[in-house]
């Protein structure tokens, strides 16, 4: 059967490779090699070594940005998951209106990042009217609207995964437990946690990439203001790209720094959370 | 047990509070698109009144100064066609790739794989440029770039499952004399039919909503503009805020998401678990 499956090749995977060499391992290559030029356009690059990548450490913005990202990030994952996981607790326990409880907090999940953002823009400026501030008037501002923004979005989608989790704890399990006299925060602790660890790393390693990542709610949320204090890397990397001309070297230069930092902490991560998994 | 029931009654008014909360931002935005632009600002927490109540007039602005209609088009044009062409094109790459066990398609499944871990930025600049010189930027050559980049995650998900198939099955087909591509459609794409629903509902969600990419290889200056690039168009730097067109934006942006959302909810929640999953 390989034999004759062999021959289809032309069929079976070159649309999907032509496509995927546009959209994925020409631009992948080119940036590769372009973090090490000086150019304007893709055309006329001019290899310059490591200049670029030694001018990134000079940028505050990078260097701010880094810092937000982190500390955004180490927040969000934090709050998400809490709250995710004690809406999911609290939804296994055939309360009535489950179902509907579970539809309102997955919503958010759907609508896109710079819709959101917009939307939790002109509701936090209507708050923060009242003490005739805005948004962007402080950095602290900026930083806990992205944080509200981002546990609205994912807390639904994250409790789904968590509910999931528990519901594949088995109740003999649980009962035992029960019996053998342990709390419920015995139980919790000492049963459900260890048994939905596969659920853990899966939701860990969302938020992480997620978080990481995020462009279009910052975008749309503050843009950075003020004065690039509220910047994210993913944001950073773009203005450096289309704000600053002649800065397209550093620009491809901090995107692979950026890929590396992701790649690794992602990687890193689910290794070490696979080792905490128990086998079932 | 009365006691059980007790701790249920306090979460069940603790939940009922955090549903108003998950929603007000929506209605924050809705109760705003019917007032005047100039009365926004004013009381933005307020419903409505004779005074500020502005009928559709914000709808009709918003509509009028971004071409919703024709972004809403263009939307649901890519994403349909993107998400049929990935289904397509990579549940057959997946087949080949689990199915034919040579060095290239071993070195062809890990690019895949290793292509869902490198962030969009990375190849951002370089693509978009890509795409300009050999003129994708159009829809049609929209749905080829997502085809590319969904490919990845997609490819993944396929072969996962492909991979628990027996392969009795397949050869019983091709002993009756179906070549591979028969055999493809005929008995492994039904057998495949309920990860092709997560991959298309994980795309649809994806590509829907992206804004980046769209903006970048298509740019604002084309009829071509998406939703999210509209938004962000009317919102982001042009000229003095109509904040009143904006929540129209916002709320109009928002039904399409919602009414889909509630018409295949099922699915949507179960791909999205099968999706973290396997993910």
């Amino acid at each position: 059967m390989q034999k004759t499956l062999k021959r289809y090749f032309p069929i079976f995977v070159l649309p999907t490779l032509i496509a995927f060499s546009f959209a994925f391992i020409i631009p992948f290559v080119m940036g590769v090699y372009l973090s090490f030029c000086k150019f304007k356009t893709i055309t006329n690059a001019q290899f310059v070594g490591l200049e670029n990548y030694i001018k990134i450490f000079a940028d505050k913005d990078f260097v701010n940005a880094f810092g937000f990202t982190l500390k955004f990030s180490v927040v969000s994952i934090i709050t998400i998951n809490v709250f995710a996981f004690i809406l999911a607790l609290a939804l296994t326990r055939k309360i009535k209106g489950t179902n509907l409880f579970r539809t309102v907090f997955f919503m958010p999940n759907l609508i896109g990042g710079i819709i959101l953002g917009y939307i939790w823009q002109q509701m936090i400026n209507a708050v923060l009217l009242k003490y005739e501030t805005t948004l962007v008037a402080n950095p602290t501002y900026g930083f806990w609207g992205l944080i509200i923004l981002m546990n609205w979005q994912m807390i639904g989608y994250m409790m789904i995964i968590y509910v999931a989790g528990l519901q594949n704890v088995p109740t003999d399990l649980i009962e035992a437990a029960e019996i053998d006299g342990a709390t419920s925060l015995q139980t919790l602790f000492k049963v459900k946690i260890p048994m939905v660890m596969p659920s853990i790393t899966i939701c860990l390693f969302l938020t992480v990439s997620n978080s990481f990542k995020l462009f279009d709610q910052n975008l749309a949320l503050t843009a950075g203001a003020p004065s690039k204090k509220t910047a994210m890397l993913a944001l950073d990397i773009y203005n450096t790209f289309y704000g600053r001309s002649g800065f397209e070297g550093v620009g491809q230069a901090k995107a692979v720094l950026f890929f590396i930092v992701v790649a690794v902490i992602a990687l890193g991560q689910l290794v070490l959370t696979r080792r905490k998994e128990v086998e079932q | 047990m009365t006691k059980k029931k007790t701790s249920n009654v306090i979460i069940f008014c603790i939940l009922c509070v955090l549903v108003v909360a998950f929603l007000t931002p929506i209605f924050f935005v809705l109760i705003n698109s019917f007032k005047g632009k100039l009365f926004i600002s004013n009381n933005p927490f307020a419903l409505p009144t004779a005074e500020t109540f502005a009928g559709l007039t914000n709808y009709v602005n918003g509509i009028e100064k971004t071409g919703f209609f024709t972004a809403f088009g263009w939307s649901a044009f890519i994403t349909v066609f993107s998400v049929a062409a990935i289904i397509l094109f990579t549940s057959m790459t997946a087949y080949y790739l689990t199915r034919v066990k040579t060095g290239v398609t071993n070195v062809l499944y890990y690019m895949f794989v290793f292509s869902m871990i490198v962030p969009f930025q990375m190849v951002m600049f370089t693509m978009s440029k890509l795409a300009n010189m050999t003129h994708l930027n159009n829809p049609p050559g929209m749905v080829l770039l997502y085809l590319g980049f969904g490919s990845g995650l997609s490819v993944f998900m396929f072969c996962g499952f492909i991979k628990s198939i027996p392969l009795d099955i397949e050869e019983a087909a091709m002993i009756d004399g179906c070549n591979p591509l028969q055999t493809f459609f005929g008995v492994v794409m039904p057998i495949l039919k309920p990860t092709a629903i997560t991959v298309a509902i994980l795309n649809a969600m994806w590509i829907w909503n992206d804004y980046l990419l769209p903006y970048l290889v298509i740019g604002l200056s084309t009829n071509y503009k998406t939703i999210p690039v509209v938004v962000q168009y009317l919102v982001g730097s042009y000229g003095a805020k109509d904040l009143g067109a904006m929540m129209a934006l916002l709320v109009l942006s928002v039904i399409p998401i919602i009414v889909f959302y509630l018409t295949c909810q099922k699915y949507i929640i179960e791909g999205v678990v099968a999706g973290a999953v396997k993910g």
